[in-house]
């Protein structure tokens, strides 16, 4: 505490000034600026593309600033890696996961200094220290031993943030570290950031989540094209205000307009006593023509497996899918996708699942249409080249097609990967998670978008851990729990309030619809 | 193993203990057929020809387990085997000179690897290819005509056997025991598994990538140089053999497959790597017991070779989420 209370005269923990990094032609970062000080949580936000993500890079040792300078407790430094940076106590929890999936949960949490004993790795004690860690987030009930291949998703964020925590640091940086998370272990991390704050940590939070920063920030700076824009006191300004300078123009609606009408018509889809393992127990739904639906519920509930199971990536499945009113069954994606039905997936984790990322943007886009794309033997270039094009135009990709895809930011690799599915025209169009972790701009497009696919007769599941995106996009929503829907909710009575409590199977005055 | 729970273990450990069940069936069945009974000479002589393979099957382990491979083993087996066939006699001290320098050869030729692979960032399958043909030429050098001139009294000390239990097997052991299971339980060891696990992520949490991967390499060439002194005490004489070279690399991979060590990385170890030499070599034990015609051998060794290696492609079969077989 006295180091807190003894601000003014120390040196501020961080300072950067005059950040500029380069890569070749590209300029990443022309401006930043920043100051971390202990015993304060500072957010960070704007744009993907904004030079966030440079800034954490260079903060955390991964890459060097072409220009600049970075002062620590006020005396220059530079550090030559990750490893440096953390020796010196920065420590970074990534938004891609920095997990080794092969090894224990505990080797992971332990993996730069295991405890010891003759040299060797004391895995006892290894496992005792990634147990109290584990417990100081709120995780107790992951077995240290476990691999972090079999964990889910959101079990893996929380490990990579005790893993952080292990490293005793004194500046922790949190780059969308909540993207992945449910409302609950959200909650644990914000109480658990307060206190660490207390305990004189400097905290740099990254996110896109206004109601996080609203809760957690005391200082705030903004970032647009690669800049520092302003620096400011939490509350000093409006959230409209914000978003102005974060992407320079005014946020008119962050969602599209429902019809009035919810949609008619006879259902294209229909699933009966879907089940699959333990993860599906009997999920009986259906979804008409220019229909929004929404699968909500906390994470890891049997949405993201509905989803695998109708698109033919799960073999053991019972229950009966109907298209059009006729059973149908899909022993793989590419039967799955063919006539009548023409299902789109686009799945949880782009850069594995959604995207070659080393094959360029335009080979990306035509990769889940490429018959029709040929001319004999051989793929008719030009014919394919005038589809990538149309795509391009249509998603707004800002990118040169010929290029890797790899090379894109986040909200546009995710584009392409939507972009692909919408090549192929799809009747129903399966979503997971397509907004995490992006920007709020690329967001609203692909609100929008969804709408007008939608208007175009487009039939659409929708699984968000967001909840604000299922109130304000969704014409139904279709609570899950331990794999059985607890809830289906329409209209206005798609509130937060019955979303949370559809989403611990609380007050069940609603029958469930599963029996 | 501190923390034991027996169905994590089981999970993680199922192909090294099914290798082991297939080895213990496999063996007791030549055992069984065996027209000369369980005899001290007859479990010498498979001990033997199992542990040399053994040791090269773990050298390529550890490249294995970070991801990349040493198609240099045999060659580095070939060339210590010409090295030492040209030292191990005399004095006793001129012997044990005769072996620290075969191990070094090994410990350098392993250290050529690791400056191509980890300095000059070349992909390991071409740039060990390339060493490969070197190492080669090497021994060449050493070893224009076959031959050699091994102290006799050494070579059968060693390749013998003290209270009916094989040498080479209690030197094996003493690897394991004294080099591996520590070097696992090491920092560089984790990071070894780390890297192959992924490496950009073992990167990104300060672990010592470079110095994980030059250790593989140079462990390989070690473990190899062992496996050429091994050779040159069974075989008393050396040959520049190419032929030799690349056959024991390959069946070294086969060995490490059969194991339970993933291609890809990150998963397996030395242990598993044994026990699918020690299968890779019964199988042509137990096909001249069973007397199969010999123009059909090769054959059936290459049927039953790709059975032993299916069972790796096992834990794919029962994936209920298809999307599991293509990652």
């Amino acid at each position: 505490m006295s180091e807190a209370a003894a601000g003014d005269q120390l040196p501020p923990l961080l300072t950067l000034s005059g950040i500029v990094k380069r890569y070749g032609q590209t300029v990443a970062l022309a401006d930043g600026a920043l100051r971390c000080e202990a015993g304060t949580i500072h957010a960070v936000m704007g744009e993907n593309g904004a030079g966030k993500s440079t800034l954490i890079k260079i903060i955390s040792g991964v890459v060097s600033p072409t220009e600049g300078e970075m002062r620590l407790d006020g005396r220059p430094v530079r550090f030559k890696g990750p490893g440096d940076a953390q020796a010196q106590g920065i420590v970074c929890v990534f938004q891609e996961l920095s997990l080794l999936p092969d090894l224990s949960v505990a080797d992971n949490i332990c993996i730069t200094a295991p405890p010891r004993r003759f040299g060797l790795i004391d895995r006892a004690a290894q496992i005792a220290q990634a147990r109290r860690l584990l417990a100081l987030v709120g995780c107790e009930a992951i077995d240290p031993r476990e691999r972090v291949r079999d964990l889910p998703l959101s079990r893996r964020q929380m490990v990579e943030i005790a893993k952080a925590l292990g490293r005793k640091p004194r500046l922790l940086i949190l780059d969308e570290a909540t993207s992945a998370l449910t409302a609950d272990d959200v909650a644990r991390v914000v109480t658990l950031l307060k206190r660490l704050r207390r305990e004189g940590m400097a905290i740099l939070y990254i996110s896109h989540r206004m109601h996080e920063i609203r809760e957690l920030a005391d200082r705030c700076s903004v970032f647009a094209n690669g800049r520092h824009v302003q620096t400011f006191e939490a509350g000093a300004r409006s959230e409209d205000e914000i978003v102005r300078m974060m992407i320079g123009r005014e946020l008119s609606q962050m969602f599209p307009p429902k019809p009035a009408l919810p949609p008619g018509g006879a259902p294209v889809l229909e699933t009966r006593d879907l089940a699959w393992e333990t993860r599906l127990r009997g999920i009986s739904l259906s979804v008409a023509p220019g229909e929004i639906l929404g699968l909500g519920g906390l994470d890891g509930q049997g949405q993201r497996e509905f989803l695998l199971a109708l698109f033919g990536c799960l073999s053991g499945v019972t229950g009966e899918i109907r298209i059009d009113g006729v059973p149908s069954e899909f022993a793989s994606p590419r039967q799955a996708m063919g006539e009548p039905q023409r299902l789109a997936l686009i799945p949880e984790d782009r850069k594995t699942e959604g995207l070659m990322l080393p094959m360029t943007v335009a080979e990306n886009i035509t990769a889940a249409t490429l018959s029709r794309w040929r001319r004999g033997p051989l793929l008719n270039n030009a014919a394919e080249r005038e589809a990538v094009d149309e795509i391009v135009r249509r998603m707004q990709i800002k990118a040169v097609v010929d290029l890797p895809v790899s090379t894109l930011s986040g909200g546009n690799q995710q584009k392409v990967a939507i972009g692909k599915w919408l090549l192929a025209g799809p009747r129903v169009m399966l979503l997971c998670d397509p907004t995490r972790g992006i920007d709020v701009g690329t967001k609203q497009e692909i609100y929008r978008l969804l709408r007008e696919l939608a208007a175009a007769g487009t039939a659409i599941l929708l699984y968000t851990t967001d909840y604000d995106e299922l109130i304000g996009v969704c014409d139904r929503v279709a609570i899950f729990y331990a794999g059985r829907i607890t809830r289906l909710l329409t209209g206005d009575g798609i509130t937060e309030a019955a979303i949370i409590a559809g989403a611990l199977d609380i007050g069940a005055d609603q029958k469930e619809q599963a029996a | 193993m501190s923390g034991s729970s027996p169905r994590l273990f089981l999970r993680h450990n199922a192909l090294p203990l099914l290798a082991a069940a297939i080895f213990a069936l496999m063996f007791g069945l030549y055992l069984a057929l065996q027209p000369n009974g369980i005899r001290t000479d007859v479990l010498v002589t498979a001990a033997n020809k199992g542990v040399l393979l053994a040791l090269i099957a773990s050298a390529q382990t550890l490249p294995v387990l970070t991801g990349g491979i040493d198609l240099s083993v045999g060659a580095i087996v070939v060339l210590c085997n010409c090295l030492a066939s040209t030292l191990l006699s005399g004095t006793p001290t001129q012997i044990a000179f005769g072996v620290a320098a075969t191990l070094c050869g090994g410990l350098a030729a392993g250290m050529v690897n690791a400056l191509a692979v980890v300095v000059g960032r070349l992909q390991p399958i071409i740039a060990t290819l390339a060493t490969s043909t070197m190492f080669y030429g090497v021994s060449l050098l050493l070893r224009p005509n076959p031959g050699g001139d091994i102290d006799d009294d050494f070579a059968s000390a060693l390749t013998g056997a003290v209270g009916g239990v094989p040498v080479s097997l209690l030197l094996l052991l003493a690897i394991v025991l004294l080099l591996w299971l520590p070097f696992r339980r090491s920092l560089t060891g984790r990071g070894l598994y780390a890297v192959g696990s992924s490496e950009a992520s073992a990167y990104m949490s300060g672990v010592k990538v470079a110095r994980a991967k030059a250790c593989a390499y140079v462990g390989a060439g070690l473990l190899s140089g062992f496996a050429g002194l091994l050779l040159t005490l069974v075989a008393e004489s050396a040959q520049a053999s190419a032929i030799q070279a690349g056959d024991l690399t390959l069946n070294s991979i086969a060995a490490v497959v059969i194991g339970g060590t993933s291609l890809f990385g990150g998963v397996g170890g030395i242990v598993g790597s044994i026990l699918g030499a020690f299968i890779l070599r019964t199988i042509g034990d137990l096909l001249f017991v069973l007397s199969a015609p010999p123009l059909w051998q090769p054959m059936f060794q290459g049927l039953i070779l790709l059975g032993a290696v299916s069972f790796s492609a096992l834990p794919t079969l029962r994936a209920r989420n298809r999307l599991e077989t293509y990652r």
